[in-house]
């Protein structure tokens, strides 16, 4: 039996303004801005830039000593007059730190206040979300940053009968196909938060202060009148999500589905989609499963019964269980640093029910908890992110690169995990790392495999 | 490729100005200088190590942030434990690419990440009862010979007290137990942590041990970080000539070794900002004298040997250091003339760190290429203008909270290695003890110097000037290569190094020159670089900005 621990050793979580300021950094026009003390916004971007290779301004209120006693307010007021002033953002997404937190901050109220004495200065949209990471991670932070911007610039604007879509946190690279997806079925789309541009850009002919692309805050003053909205998770409830907002306060109907990872799960996504556009699944959508199922073929005794471990975010691991399962492998292990077991577990055989009895599942751990479990499973291979490349080298068995982060590899923006396109990707680099395995550690030195 | 004409660098001063609130404007007027030095080569003050604007897009970090990953961080055989919610820990895991070698014992935690993983029911009444469990934890796990507590931010509110946590856990598991009380809230920047780690490295590490190592010649480095194995470089070198280095601080260290640093006979300070205090608090204590040394650069390294050479004042040591320059020298210098010639008069810009800033314009010099702008990102005024400016330096409430230690001669161990009169001989024929002239000393004139360069600021420069290559960090390097600049990273190297001593200089000047001379730059064009791109002056005047 494995120890429980009260500290955590290699953490395989991030922390939640991380999440929000992804989520923001999807708006137009946007700066983020985390209210605390600056270390953490200079970390958090930094880790972001690093993952994504691309530029990332995130501000901070910059809390000082005294900041850290008598609140925060005049520091959060000045540092949006001066992001302001330099950037002119169209909105600034502020989220608050384990400092601001800790102190009581009211973050709403000093906006309100701002606004109302803001005078003469044309202030941006701004936009708060309360993120505590002593409360919750990088998921979760997302999600409340997603459910803010719901909150605070969602509207009823008429003029569009659209999907909203709420992806969750995924690749720059899964973002732009789920629109490209969406919109064959020409359905209108708007995408919350859509950081696919900002987050993996050309180079710049012309100098930008805030990069292009993001979902602009016309869309979300119309997010109000969508016909449906599609969220993809199946961890969190509608209670914490944006999706969940958009329900209760302008009666959208509201659909959770898993991410769609594999054929099942992106078949149930794409049938979503088939009833609420009234088309069928347009053909190069259609071929691309055909070649995903004529691939699973080609491969399945290279995979089957192979034995992975799998970490990365909740809704993430989840999605991913169940697409191994498909093709007839075994995550034996499913992990995630953020949540719990349980909520975990219900979420997976709920995805995939013929997992049960054949997994362990473990929520809310960190790298050495897993580290203990995965040595019992005896894992053909590891997927998940750059911070499993120790228990890699440990297990000596190959490290499949997804979520996020990924720092040790080119193109963390470009890994794609979703639809039958993604899906087939994720199945080549696992197929092609389970062979590269077994080639390079078979003497003989077979290249026909 | 011809580079477009210079603009006038009071113009490009007042254009980085203009943009800011008038209160800010006039804030950062302070920082932002142009290095214009007396008759008597003393140059201009600059205003640093004050607080970053709220809302300036900085790229510096927190308390906390210099506290563990800069100098303690890189020592393997400590197990360094975030007392914090989740993130600061994360972020501080594994991220600096200090270079270790585990050694015979094998023992390195620099791989793992400690944190209490704070929790709402922490916040609200206190963790001081889960750190004394983590730390017990993280003793069962590897009986480490010490473990070191940080705190974060939240700690500092929720009143934790760190300290005597450690206090009672050094009782129970009898092993060196301390704590830090880093907040990242507290000072400007990295700073201040790097302030409070030698503070407490002094107090809980240095002196343990009195047995010194073997050895005629016995020195420590400081301010040695073994990024990309530049310390690897540097005990090569000192091992060639027969110099013992009896710790680095830190790179490639232990808490063994920091134990017994007082039993060497000089210290050389390599990044003066980070560890300046252990330096001045051993001389005051053990009566071992500092010197300034820089290992980045040939010449400079050379200097350093020879000085180091000198303080020892035996010939033979001279003689074995002359040895060894000239035989690096031999194999540096011909690649050093081949790099000069592609790379003469290339514009460089350095804005990084407490020292880098400072030392890497020697390398860029000894290939021809001009520093133009630079400065710090967690810098005081003597890294800029030297030591001379010490006493006037005024103690502003942000620093007035970092304990400053009093120390004095122990009445046992203080054994001063040179008499007054030998020091100041030493210091009369140019030996730097307890001396550094500072970076704009060096710089040349006409050139500008900025303090905590905004990510604002940074890219108005590249695109004003389009230097030929940018350092920075990782933070910027993407916005300068999305603008067509070469960047280079000089925190983590971009995965390359190392860059110190003979062997390294061979490797930066390569990777500069490969890097200015990408083939990648010929797909793109920078806006400059296009015909009808305004004439830079005119743009200045009109616009004052390219916005778009
Ligand atoms: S909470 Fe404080 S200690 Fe932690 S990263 Fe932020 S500024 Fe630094
Ligand atoms: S204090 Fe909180 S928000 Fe800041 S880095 Fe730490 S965990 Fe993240």
């Amino acid at each position: 039996m494995t120890p429980s621990y009260v500290s955590t050793r290699n953490p395989c979580k991030l922390c939640a303004p991380f999440g929000a300021t992804l989520a923001f950094l999807g708006l137009e026009g946007c700066i983020p801005l985390l209210h605390g003390s600056q270390g953490c916004s200079t970390y958090i971007r930094r880790y972001m830039i690093g993952h994504f290779r691309e530029p990332v301004d995130v501000a901070s209120s910059n809390f000082h000593e005294q900041a850290a006693i008598f609140g925060g307010k005049s520091n959060l007021a000045e540092a949006i007059f001066n992001v302001v002033k330099q950037y002119q953002p169209r909105v600034i997404g502020i989220a608050t730190t384990c400092l601001a937190e800790t102190i009581g901050d009211d973050v709403g109220m000093i906006l309100r206040e701002l606004s109302s004495k803001a005078g003469n200065v044309d202030l941006p949209a701004l936009v708060h979300a309360s993120t505590p990471s002593y409360h919750g991670c990088d998921a979760e932070g997302y999600h409340a940053a997603i459910r803010a911007m719901v909150d605070q610039l969602a509207g009823n604007q008429p003029g569009a009968d659209h999907l909203a879509l709420f992806p969750g946190m995924l690749s720059s690279e899964d973002l732009r196909y789920l629109r490209d997806l969406v919109e064959d079925f020409e359905l209108p789309v708007i995408m919350l938060s859509d950081y696919a541009d900002r987050l993996d850009g050309p180079t710049w002919d012309t100098f930008h202060r805030i990069p292009k692309g993001g979902t602009p805050l016309e869309q979300l003053y119309r997010l109000g009148g969508a016909r449906t909205c599609l969220e993809l998770t199946s961890i969190y409830e509608p209670a914490r999500t944006g999706g969940g907002l958009l329900a209760d306060r302008f009666g959208v109907r509201h659909v959770r589905l898993p991410m769609p990872i594999g054929v099942k799960l992106t078949d149930r996504f794409t049938r979503e989609l088939e009833a609420i556009s009234g088309r069928s699944l347009p053909y190069r959508h259609a071929a691309e499963r055909g070649r995903l199922i004529d691939s699973y073929v080609d491969a399945h005794k290279y995979v089957f019964d192979k034995r992975a471990v799998l970490f990365g975010h909740e809704d993430l691991v989840v999605s991913l269980s169940a697409f191994l399962a498909e093709v007839g492998m075994i995550p034996a292990l499913i992990a995630s640093g953020g949540g719990n077991a349980g909520r975990l577990r219900r979420a997976v055989l709920s995805a995939a029910p013929e997992l049960e009895g054949h997994t362990r599942i473990l929520g809310g751990v960190d790298f050495a908890e897993i580290e203990e479990a995965a040595v019992q499973v005896q894992a053909d291979l590891l997927i998940g992110s750059s911070n499993g490349y120790r228990l890699s080298r440990q297990l000596g068995v190959p490290l499949v690169r997804v979520g996020l982060p990924i720092h040790d590899r080119l193109g963390a923006a470009r890994v794609m995990h979703v639809g039958y396109r993604g899906t087939q990707q994720l199945f080549d680099r696992i197929v092609n790392a389970l062979l590269e395995a077994r080639q390079d550690g078979d003497p003989t030195g077979y290249t026909h495999m | 490729m011809s580079s477009p004409k210079k603009p006038d660098i009071e113009t490009v001063r007042e254009d980085l100005l203009r943009k800011y609130p008038t209160k800010v404007a006039r804030k950062r007027a302070g920082q932002i200088v142009i290095n214009r030095k007396t008759e008597e080569g003393v140059p201009p003050e600059i205003k640093a190590n004050i607080r970053t604007v709220p809302g300036i897009i900085t790229q510096r970090g927190c308390c906390y942030a210099g506290c563990k990953g800069v100098v303690l961080g890189p020592t393997r055989d400590i197990v360094n434990i975030t007392h914090g919610p989740i993130g600061c820990g994360f972020y501080s895991w594994l991220t600096r690419r200090n270079q270790t070698d585990p050694g015979p014992d094998g023992e390195n935690f620099m791989t793992y990440c400690f944190s209490t993983d704070m929790q709402d029911e922490q916040i609200i009444f206190g963790g001081e009862k889960k750190l004394a469990a983590a730390i017990q934890e993280a003793y069962d796990l590897f009986h480490p010979k010490a473990i070191a507590v940080f705190s974060t931010c939240p700690v500092g509110l929720i009143g934790d007290d760190v300290h005597q946590v450690c206090k009672s856990m050094q009782e129970k598991l009898n092993i060196n137990c301390f704590g830090f009380s880093c907040e990242g809230y507290k000072g400007v920047s990295q700073s201040a942590g790097h302030h409070i780690a030698n503070n407490q490295l002094f107090k809980h590490v240095i002196g343990r041990n009195d047995t010194p190592p073997e050895g005629k010649y016995k020195i420590t480095l400081m301010g040695e970080y073994n990024i990309g194995g530049d310390a690897f470089v540097i005990e090569e070198l000192l091992d060639k000539c027969g110099i013992t280095l009896v710790s680095t601080f830190s790179g490639n260290s232990t808490i063994s070794a920091f134990e017994r640093a007082h039993t060497a006979d000089l210290n050389c300070v390599m990044c003066h900002r980070s560890i300046n205090y252990v330096a001045d608090m051993i001389e005051k204590k053990y009566g071992v004298p500092w010197i300034k040394v820089n290992f980045i650069g040939t010449e400079s390294t050379a200097k350093s040997l020879r000085k180091i050479a000198e303080y020892f004042g035996d010939p033979k040591l001279s003689e074995q250091v002359e040895t060894v320059i000239a035989e690096e020298i031999e194999a540096t210098e011909p690649i050093r003339q081949e790099i000069h010639e592609r790379c003469q008069d290339k514009l460089a810009m350095l804005f990084v760190g407490g020292s880098r800033a400072h030392h890497y314009q020697d390398l860029f010099a000894e290939i021809g290429m001009k520093t133009l702008a630079a400065g710090y990102e967690f810098a005081h005024r003597d890294d800029y203008e030297g030591r001379r400016v010490l006493p006037s330096i005024t103690i502003d409430a942000d620093s007035r909270n970092i304990e400053e230690l009093a120390v004095e001669a122990d009445p046992d161990k203080y054994s001063p290695r040179k008499s007054e009169q030998e020091l100041a001989d030493l210091i009369q024929n140019g030996m730097p003890v307890k001396g550094y002239e500072g970076m704009m000393s060096q710089m040349e004139e006409e050139t500008l110097v900025i303090d905590d360069i905004s990510h604002w600021e940074s890219e108005r420069l590249i695109e004003l000037y389009k230097p030929a290559v940018f350092c920075a960090g990782i933070k910027e390097k993407y916005a300068i290569q999305k603008m067509c600049v070469p960047s280079k990273q000089l925190h983590s190297y971009d995965y390359g190094g190392p860059y110190a001593g003979f062997a390294g200089a061979v490797n930066f000047w390569r990777d500069i020159d490969r890097m200015v001379g990408a083939r990648v730059w010929t797909y793109i064009q920078a806006p400059w670089q296009k015909q009808d791109y305004p004439a830079l002056e005119a743009e200045l005047v009109h616009t004052g900005s390219s916005e778009c």
